[in-house]
């Protein structure tokens, strides 16, 4: 077994896989919110910063490339895993009652598409605009705060945040089983740095549309 | 107290079983569920039918041979605890208690709720040994190993495969068991010379089977006769993203 058949054909390597492009895509979603957070600074702050990202160029589509390759490999893995966790089981308990459970646990197969959805309807609004009611190229300030005004556009961002928050909290604790970074002296922690990561950045993203459906940011 | 029964009844592997009920009139609550089936099993040869099939063999909860899921449950609700050390005062009169085999696609079921674990046994052969000299025994003090390693090594060492944590994965995952013979000898030194082969090797065979994924759930460690810590399956995961990177596999010329 090499490296790629380990990692391609074991679902321990496929983990693996979902956790290195998990924390990578982590890594965008904090960067991305402290980006956003810009909002509260006002127009000229948040469209220069915008601005500045459009100049990076060809960079950009680099980066935009190996995001959506991350995308890719993330989803294909959990879609893998789960016919074959599927498949596990052919005849099902009658009474089943699996205890310690998680919510988020149980839930990632759901939060994770609705989240791709949200994603796709995001670029498509915010990104190229084609799905935005009043877009200006380069004014971001005003796209974002036109559109938040709407209340169901806005309760859509906070609800597909809150399942980006949750989605988060699980695979990031996850993610430190799968590569094995246990240890008696953090092995609680784990959890508590998850729980934490994920309210910080559930409360960031979410606080924009509230903001400014709440009339403080105009 | 009187019971009311629902045993999953399975004449062989090709039969597609079901449910059948049965009520208990006098079940003490100082028996043992084990016992209590007891009963109900000379209570089925009086009425000239068959007996309900289990596993059991010591019935003091240290050699992994029973083991069914109760109301939901692997081992049923106690912690901590397989089926024969489950008591019947647990239970209260009039209760209807759910039998079920373990249900996995690794552990088909042979007859009623006794099921196939040869796939437990295969991923053990593949790697769960070290090598060592036989024949007269070591001189005891030989081999220093901290008395931490020792203690540590020994609460995975506890394993006795009984088969829970694939049970009551929603995954049917076999994490637990594999992260624990893993853990278990990667922590002592007899264990290092194999530990990056026996990791490789176990995963292998454990993914042959068919075995789910880990979504770290938990339900394995929570129903686990014996607690032993998914941080078992931590360990597992490291050896075998060691072994993957180092290639020492290529080295020992095992190329598949």
């Amino acid at each position: 077994m090499n490296l790629t058949q380990g990692l391609y054909s074991s679902t321990i390597g496929k983990k693996i896989l979902m956790a290195v492009t998990g924390i990578i895509l982590f890594g965008f979603v904090v960067g991305h919110m402290l980006g956003n957070l810009q909002l509260y600074l006002g127009a000229e702050q948040l469209n220069a910063y915008a601005d500045k990202l459009q100049s990076l160029g060809p960079l950009l589509w680099v980066i935009r490339a190996g995001l959506a390759f991350c995308v890719g490999v993330h989803v294909v893995a959990a879609v893998q895993l789960w016919l074959r966790n599927r498949a596990s089981r052919p005849v099902r308990y009658r009474l089943f009652r699996p205890p310690e459970v998680d919510y988020a646990a149980r839930t990632m197969m759901w939060s994770g598409p609705i989240i791709l959805l949200f994603i796709l309807y995001h670029l498509g609004h915010l990104t190229v605009g084609c799905l935005h009611h009043d877009f200006i190229r380069g004014d971001v300030y005003h796209n974002v705060v036109t559109t938040f005004r709407i209340w169901w556009v806005a309760g859509f961002y906070m609800l597909a945040n809150l399942l980006l928050a949750v989605h988060l909290y699980h695979g990031l604790w996850s993610l430190f089983q799968t590569f094995g970074w246990d240890h008696p002296l953090f092995g609680r922690a784990r959890r508590w740095i998850a729980i934490g990561f994920a309210v910080l950045i559930g409360a960031g993203n979410v606080s924009l549309p509230l903001a400014v459906l709440a009339g403080v940011v105009r | 107290m009187k019971l009311t029964l629902h045993v999953w009844r399975q004449k062989d592997a090709r039969d597609p079983g079901g449910f059948k009920t049965y009520q208990l009139e006098d079940v003490t609550t100082h028996m043992s569920f084990l016992e209590m089936l007891d009963v109900l099993n000379q209570d089925l040869i009086t009425a000239g039918e068959d007996p309900v099939a289990f596993d059991h063999d010591c019935r003091e909860g240290v050699c992994g041979a029973c083991g069914f899921v109760i109301n939901g449950v692997a081992h049923g609700d106690q912690k901590g605890s397989t089926v024969c050390q489950l008591h019947m005062r647990h239970f209260a009169d009039g209760d209807e208690v759910t039998i079920e085999p373990w249900r996995a696609k690794a552990f088909p079921v042979l007859r009623d709720l006794v099921v196939d674990r040869s796939a437990f046994d295969r991923i053990l052969t593949a790697g769960g040994f070290i090598s060592v000299r036989t024949g007269s025994a070591p001189e005891a003090n030989s081999i220093p190993i901290p008395s931490e390693a020792a203690e540590h090594a020994m609460d995975f060492a506890e394993c006795i495969g009984c088969g829970a944590c694939v049970a009551s994965c929603p995954n049917s995952a076999a994490m637990l068991f594999v992260g624990a013979k893993i853990a278990h000898l990667g922590l002592l030194p007899q264990g290092q010379p194999e530990r990056e082969r026996r990791a490789l090797a176990m995963v292998e065979a454990m993914e042959r089977e068919a075995f789910g994924s880990c979504t770290n759930y938990r339900a394995c460690e929570a129903v686990c006769p014996k607690e032993i810590s998914i941080s078992g399956i931590a360990r597992m995961n490291k050896d075998f993203r060691r072994a993957l990177l180092s290639g020492s596999n290529r080295a020992s010329g095992k190329r598949r």
